[in-house]
């Protein structure tokens, strides 16, 4: 059982004016095996959230704290939140010329089990994990996301995912760009890792077209950098008539 | 071409062409005043086999097809008596790679060599350059129609080496030329990887690494001359500097001349800068006398290193450094691997991870 906890968390980023505030007080909790949505119009700092929780160097915690299981995320580097347990699907998957997916996933799968994966199970264990995502094993061959489709490069994050096992999952908008097959085998493999896992999701979307596949226990409105209404899956359909238009006024 | 003046003056540095290059460290090679031997260290490796042939001819009965004004080549032509020719049969298909190495060594060497694919011939030819050289040299790779050449260059050089070279393709009807340029070796290096056709239907890819260390001056000067209608060219050449005074100089020159219509081209260049105190020059400059062509495209980027992959990588729980070595790697693999021989690619490899961990990057 995990728990990721967001204390009153305030982000900015650095410009030429100085420092500009994005977030300004985020407070939610996530526990192992609940799916947590958060939505919220364009701007609204959703992917903000994302990134300060992954560590992106980009952006500076002015306050408030994040904790996994009670020890301290923001002290830690990047590659030790993922190693502690945070596992992040980007809405725009980095391309790595160069390296091949079969090379990225070992490295990754190596430096956070603290030694190499046996060649003969692991190579089941990717093949078995693509073929459930409906990937072709040729994949493996090809360097990170560069020149996947939308669809390639989310299907590869959930891959990652699957097969890294984290605690704790942010998904980024990963819905965006996804036509309705894609959409499908994306969540499937989303419910999937849960069941098996036990996996915490904060869900990041605009739409709720997501929320038909993957069934959300609470759902947070964000807007102008913070939650601002909380309940059931009943406000995802409340958005869905409404948008977020009662959100964004002023 | 034997018609040569012999007073010509020696380039001062101060041409367009010149300008980039250290004349002090060319070792006299584009200087009338010196001397430099006419002798040929080129060699095959392993038997000859059926597919093609390799001989010593009259340098003035195989005389150079295209016109250069570059000094340097035009003492090469000048002095030469002899040039190595290698001729892949018509029709040939020679599924091993042709292997050739050359160990200048120090004592400098003027040489040409003339590589001919047959018509309908397939053929990989691969240039082993290491060792000490202070070399200048040319190659003319004749494509008949219907041809496929792969030709692949190595400068595998020794530190001290000099090799100023012009590795120029004619490219036949309906033929395709593929080459692979990788310099991590040398002082100073200065080639003139360049394309021609001589008739419709030609495809040439152009692909290029360079890894310049501390004090290495590594040049490239692409030309492709698209005078014929109908022909496709790619050039991407890639380039990695890491080191006090490491110098790299890319100049992707396209000419589309009037007549070349439903012409295809694309060059890109990209370099990474790893530490301070290096320097890359990169000019592609396309010039165009018709629209009525299929595309035409350049790119150039030099930059350091891509916050947002190490992110990525390290998002998966990678460490930076390994992150930075994966990076770092894959840029220069995007090439090597496309060499298809896998002891040549380990070789390079491993040379290129002992050079990247000399500087600390």
């Amino acid at each position: 059982m995990s728990q990721l906890v967001i204390k009153n968390l305030q982000v900015g980023v650095e410009t030429e004016s100085g420092m500009t505030e994005i977030l300004r007080g985020v407070d939610l909790t996530i526990n192992s095996g609940e799916v947590h949505a958060i939505m919220g119009p364009n701007g609204s700092g959703k992917s903000t959230l994302a990134y300060s929780i992954a560590g992106h160097p980009k952006y500076t915690i002015t306050g408030g704290s994040v904790t996994l299981d009670g020890t301290d995320v923001l002290e830690m580097s990047v590659d030790e939140r993922a190693k502690a347990g945070i596992f992040l699907a980007m809405q725009y998957p980095v391309e790595v010329p160069g390296v091949s997916v079969a090379n990225f996933l070992r490295t990754a799968a190596t430096a956070l089990r603290g030694e190499a994966p046996k060649v003969r199970t692991w190579v089941t264990e990717v093949k078995e994990a693509m073929s459930k995502l409906a990937m072709d094993p040729a994949f493996s061959e090809r360097s990170v996301n560069e020149g996947f489709s939308g669809g390639e490069k989310k299907r590869h994050e959930i891959l990652q995912m699957e097969l890294l096992k984290p605690k704790i999952a942010v998904l980024d908008e990963t819905d965006s760009g996804l036509d309705v097959d894609a959409l499908r085998v994306v969540s499937e493999g989303v419910n999937r890792v849960k069941s098996e896992q036990n996996l915490g999701i904060m869900l990041i979307t605009h739409y709720t077209r997501i929320l038909r596949y993957i069934k959300p226990d609470f759902v947070h409105v964000f807007a102008g950098g913070k939650i601002v209404e909380e309940g059931g899956p009943e406000l995802a359909e409340r958005l869905e008539e409404k948008g977020y238009a009662e959100y964004v006024k002023a | 071409m034997s018609a040569l003046p012999t007073n010509y003056l020696a380039p001062s540095g101060r041409e367009e062409a010149w300008r980039f290059t250290p004349m002090k460290r060319i070792a006299g090679l584009h200087d009338p005043a010196t001397t430099i031997a006419d002798r040929i260290s080129i060699e095959l490796i392993g038997a000859a086999r059926p597919g093609f042939t390799i001989s010593r001819i009259k340098a003035a009965d195989l005389p150079a097809k295209s016109s250069t004004d570059d000094a340097v080549i035009q003492r090469v032509r000048a002095d030469v008596s002899e040039v190595t020719h290698l001729r892949i049969s018509q029709e040939a298909v020679v599924a091993e790679p042709i292997i050739l190495t050359r160990k200048a060594g120090n004592g400098g060497e003027f040489s040409r060599t003339v590589i001919t694919a047959g018509a309908h011939s397939k053929a990989t030819v691969i240039i082993e350059n290491a060792g000490e050289a202070t070399i200048g040299e040319e190659i003319e790779l004749r494509l008949e129609v219907g041809s496929n050449l792969t030709f692949i260059s190595l400068q595998e050089w020794s530190a001290n080496a000099v090799h100023l070279g012009r590795h120029h393709a004619i490219v036949g009807r309906d033929a395709t030329f593929n080459s692979i340029t990788v310099t991590i070796g040398g002082s100073l290096v200065r080639l003139l990887p360049t394309v021609e056709y001589s008739d419709q239907g030609g495809s040439a890819e152009l692909l290029g690494l360079y890894f310049a260390t501390d004090g290495q001056h590594l040049e490239h000067r692409v030309h492709v001359d698209h005078g014929i209608p109908n022909a496709k060219s790619r050039v991407t050449y890639k380039g990695v500097l890491a080191g006090d005074q490491a110098r790299t100089v890319w100049i992707g020159d396209v000419f589309i001349r009037g007549n070349a219509e439903g012409t295809d081209t694309y060059e890109l260049n990209k370099n990474l800068l790893l530490t301070d105190g290096a320097r890359a020059d990169s000019v592609p400059n396309l010039e165009i006398e018709t629209g009525e062509i299929v595309g035409a495209g350049h790119a150039s980027t030099t930059g350091r290193f891509d916050d947002e992959q190490l992110f990525y990588l390290m998002s998966r729980g990678i460490p930076m450094a390994d992150a930075r070595r994966l990076v770092i790697r894959g840029f220069f693999t995007e090439i090597i691997n496309r060499i298809g021989n896998e002891a040549i690619e380990e070789r390079l490899m491993s040379r290129i991870d002992a050079q990247l961990e000399k500087v600390g990057a």
